[in-house]
C-alpha cells in the first residue's frame, strides 16, 4: 500500500502527479492534526486492552503492509478468511450452547432449538460431568443438572440424542478433563443409532491447557492429560475423520480476565504446544492438524475483536507453514467457533445485554467466524429461559438475513484502522510468544503460575478501572437507575439428583458387571503402557462403565492434578 | 484494631475463580488478612480451614447454582464446631429470592455481579466493628 509519507522519485508524468497528490494529502493531514489538537476532546484513548488508538488512521498506518499479508479469501495467509466464498457460499453455523437438568430435559431443548432454525448442537454439561463425577458421587451433591446436563454413562447419552439423527447434525461438546470419555459415550451412542463413525461431524473442546490456565475443570496432571489428547488426535484421524478433536479455546482465558492480545497469544501458544506434542509422538503434522479448531471470545471493543480474529488466522497459517512444516492447506487454516462475551453481560438493566450481544455478534461475523453462540440477556442471573434463548438466536438471524453484513467477504479488509490494528495484534502476540518462551514454554508457565498470574493481574486492573470510572459499563457504573431492579422471568431448574441416582442404581444393577470389571482393568493396564487409550475407553463406554469408573481407573495410574494456589 | 481475617473459598466443583481472586486481592488491599482456599473445596474442608485459621469471615464464591445446598452446609459445619460468630457472606450468580432465603437462615449479605469491591469492604468492616463493640460490651458486664 502506498504511504502518503513515502517519498517517491520523480519519474513519469504519472508519478509526478501522484507525488503532488501525496504532498497535498500530507499538508491536509497536517492541517487536520492542528485543528484536532486545538479542540477539547472526550477522555477516551484506549481499547478494551488499554491500547492507545489514534483518532484517525491513514495510509501511513498501513505502510509496512503488503498485499501478501492479506492475500485473498481462501488463500494464504488467510487474513481475509478461510473460504474463497466467505458467507456467500454458506452462512456461519448458528450454534446455541445448551444443557440443564436430566438428559431428557435437554433433549427437549435441543428439539426446540432445531425446530427454530438452529443449525448445530452444543452440549453444556453440569459441573459433576465436567469434572468426571457420576451424579451419585458425594462430590456431586447439589450440582447435578444445575449448570448443564448430567451425563454419567452411555445410557444418559442415548437419551440426550434420542430422536436426533447423529449423521445429520453436528454436535459440539464442551468437555475437557474427561473429554475423551464423553466423546466415547457419543461415539457409542452413534453406533447404537446405526451411524458409521466416519459420518459423524462435531467437536470436543478437549483443550486441557486452558483448563489449567483459566477454566479449571481438570482431572489428571498435565503430562498424562496431554497424552490422552494426542491419543485422541491419532486415533480419530483414522476412525472419525470428520471430527474436530480439539477446540483450542481463548474464550475462558478471556473470561478469566485476559486482554484481547493475551487471549490471542496464550491460545495460539496452547495450539502450538499441541502441535509440538503430536509431532513429538511421531505423527505427521498434516495427519492431525486439519482437525484442530479454535474458539474465541467476542468482547465489547468492536474493531479490536475483528482485528484479533483476522490476526489469529494469519499467525496460525504462518507458524504452521514456516515453523511446523505443514503442507496441507487444511492444516494452515484456522477454523473457529465464537461466543459473545459472557463477562460483558450485566445483572443491572439486563435488557441492555441484548444490544451488547448484537454488536459482539456482528464483530464475530465481520471477523469471519465459522459458527456462533449468542448469549442470552439473563445469563448473569440464571441459565437462560426459552424466550431469552430465542431472542439470542433471532439476533443471529437478523444479522444473517436483514443487515446485509454477510454479503461481502471481509468487508473491512483494507480499512486503514482495521489493517493497522490487525498488524498490531499480530506484533503483540509475537511479543507474548517470546515472553512465554522465556519462562520455559506453556507447560512450565502453568506449573509456575506465570500464565495464571498474568490473567489475574489483567482481571484486577479491569475491576479497578470500572470502580475508578475509567471504563464505563452502562447501567453498572454510569447511567444507573434508582428505579427498582428490572426483573425478568428466570429459568427454574428442579432437582435432578434423585432422578439421576435412580437411573444409575438401575444401570449398575442391570449391566454385565463382570464385563465392566474386565474393561476397567484393561484400562488400568493400558494406562501403564504407551498404548493408545482410545480403543480401551470406547470399549469401557460400550460396556456401560460409568464416567467416574473410567475416570478413576485411569486416575489410579495417572494421579490427580494439584493447582498452584495464589491470588 | 487488629486486622480482620477472611477466608475466601470456592465450594463445589465450579471453576470460576475470577471473582474470588479479584475480591481476595481487594480485601487484602483494604488491610485484611486474606486466605484463599483454591478451587473445588468441600464444605467440610472450608469449615475446617476457617476454624484452624481463626477466620472472622468466610467469603464464599459460587457461580454453579449449587448455593442452596453448599452455603447452608458450610454454616452448619462451622456452627457445629462452636463458631457461630463467624460471618458467612459471599457472592456469585445467585437469584434475588435465593439470596433472601439464605439471609433468612442467618447467612450474611450475598453480592451479585457488578458490585464494586468497596461495597464488600465496607460491609465486612461495619460487621466486624459492630461485633467487636458487642464483645466489648459483653466483657464489660
Amino acid at each position: 500500500m502506498t504511504s502518503i509519507d513515502s517519498t517517491t522519485s520523480i519519474g513519469s508524468g504519472l508519478s509526478e502527479e501522484k507525488d503532488r497528490e501525496i504532498e497535498r494529502l500530507r499538508s491536509e493531514l497536517s492541517a487536520w492534526k492542528s485543528r484536532f489538537d486545538k479542540t477539547t476532546k472526550r477522555d477516551i484513548a484506549f481499547t478494551n486492552s488499554e491500547k492507545e488508538v489514534n483518532p484517525l488512521y491513514t495510509s501511513a498506518d498501513t505502510d509496512g503492509l503488503s498485499e501478501a499479508d492479506l492475500g485473498v479469501p481462501g488463500s494464504y495467509p488467510y487474513t481475509r478468511g478461510i473460504h474463497p466464498t466467505g458467507y456467500r457460499g454458506k452462512l456461519w453455523t448458528m450454534r446455541q450452547f445448551a444443557g440443564f437438568g436430566s438428559a431428557s430435559d435437554t433433549n427437549e431443548r435441543y428439539k426446540f432449538l432445531l425446530a427454530h432454525g438452529q443449525t448445530g448442537l452444543s452440549v453444556a454439561f453440569d459441573f459433576p460431568t465436567l469434572m468426571g463425577y457420576d451424579s451419585d458421587h458425594p462430590r456431586s451433591e447439589g450440582e447435578v443438572g444445575k449448570c448443564g446436563v448430567a451425563i454419567s454413562s452411555l445410557a444418559d447419552m442415548e437419551v440426550l440424542f434420542d430422536g436426533i439423527p447423529l449423521d445429520k447434525v453436528s454436535t459440539s461438546m464442551t468437555i475437557n478433563g474427561p473429554a475423551v470419555i464423553l466423546y466415547c459415550f457419543y461415539l457409542a451412542a452413534a453406533e447404537k443409532q446405526g451411524v458409521d463413525l466416519k459420518q459423524l461431524r462435531g467437536t470436543i473442546q478437549n483443550d486441557i491447557l486452558k483448563e489449567y490456565m483459566a477454566q479449571h475443570a481438570w482431572v489428571y496432571p498435565i503430562e498424562p492429560a496431554l497424552r490422552l489428547i494426542v491419543d485422541c488426535f491419532a486415533w480419530s484421524a483414522e476412525h472419525v475423520p470428520q471430527w474436530n478433536t480439539i477446540s483450542i479455546s481463548g474464550y475462558h482465558i478471556r473470561e478469566a480476565g485476559a486482554t484481547a492480545a493475551q487471549e490471542l497469544a496464550f491460545t495460539l501458544a496452547d495450539g502450538f504446544t499441541y502441535v509440538e506434542r503430536g509431532i513429538a509422538r511421531g505423527l505427521d503434522v498434516d495427519s492431525f492438524a486439519p482437525r484442530l479448531s479454535f474458539f474465541w471470545d467476542i468482547h465489547n471493543d468492536f474493531f479490536e475483536e475483528i482485528a484479533k480474529l483476522r490476526a489469529a488466522r494469519r499467525i496460525w497459517a504462518r507458524h504452521m507453514r514456516d515453523r511446523y512444516g505443514a503442507k496441507d492447506p487444511r492444516s494452515l487454516v484456522m477454523r473457529f467457533h465464537s461466543q459473545t462475551a459472557g463477562v460483558t453481560l450485566t445483572a443491572q438493566q439486563p435488557m441492555n445485554n441484548v444490544v451488547r450481544v448484537a454488536y459482539q455478534a456482528m464483530a464475530a461475523v465481520l471477523g469471519g467466524t465459522q459458527s456462533l453462540h449468542t448469549n442470552s440477556m439473563d445469563e448473569t442471573l440464571a441459565l437462560p429461559t426459552e424466550e431469552s434463548v430465542q431472542v439470542a438466536l433471532r439476533t443471529q438471524q437478523v444479522l444473517a438475513y436483514e443487515t446485509g453484513v454477510p454479503n461481502v467477504i471481509d468487508p473491512l479488509g483494507g480499512s486503514y484502522y482495521v489493517e493497522a490494528l490487525t498488524s498490531q495484534m499480530e506484533e503483540e502476540a509475537e511479543g507474548l510468544f517470546k515472553q512465554i518462551e522465556d519462562v520455559g514454554g506453556v507447560v512450565r508457565g502453568l506449573e509456575t503460575g506465570w500464565l495464571q498470574r498474568k490473567i489475574a493481574e489483567s482481571a484486577a486492573r479491569q475491576q479497578w478501572e470500572i470502580e475508578q470510572h475509567r471504563r464505563v459499563i452502562v447501567g453498572v457504573n454510569e447511567f444507573v437507575t434508582d428505579e427498582p431492579e428490572l426483573t425478568i422471568p428466570l429459568l427454574k431448574i428442579g432437582n435432578t439428583d434423585e432422578e439421576q441416582r435412580e437411573r444409575l442404581a438401575k444401570l449398575r444393577a442391570t449391566r454385565d458387571s463382570a464385563l465392566v470389571e474386565r474393561r476397567l482393568n484393561e484400562l488400568r493396564e493400558a494406562a501403564r503402557t504407551n498404548e493408545n487409550m482410545m480403543p480401551h475407553i470406547l470399549d469401557a463406554a460400550r460396556a456401560y462403565c460409568t464416567l467416574y469408573e473410567i475416570r478413576a481407573a485411569m486416575e489410579d495410574v495417572f494421579g490427580a492434578y494439584r493447582e498452584p494456589v495464589f491470588f | 484494631m487488629r486486622p480482620i481475617r477472611v477466608l475466601v473459598a470456592k465450594p463445589g466443583l465450579d471453576g470460576h475463580d475470577r471473582g474470588a481472586k479479584v475480591v481476595a486481592a481487594a480485601l487484602r488491599d483494604a488491610g485484611m488478612e486474606v486466605i484463599y482456599t483454591g478451587l473445588h473445596q468441600t464444605p467440610e474442608m472450608i469449615a475446617t480451614a476457617a476454624v484452624q485459621e481463626d477466620a472472622d469471615v468466610i467469603g464464599l464464591s459460587i457461580l454453579s447454582g449449587a448455593h442452596m445446598t453448599l452455603i447452608p452446609r458450610v454454616r452448619q459445619l462451622v456452627e457445629a464446631q462452636g463458631r457461630d460468630d463467624i460471618l458467612i457472606t459471599g457472592g456469585g450468580i445467585i437469584p434475588r429470592e435465593d439470596m433472601d432465603a439464605l439471609q433468612a437462615q442467618g447467612i450474611g449479605r450475598l453480592f451479585g455481579p457488578g458490585t464494586p469491591t468497596t461495597e464488600l469492604v465496607d460491609y465486612i468492616k461495619d460487621w466486624f466493628a459492630s461485633r467487636e463493640a458487642r464483645d466489648t460490651a459483653k466483657s464489660g458486664t
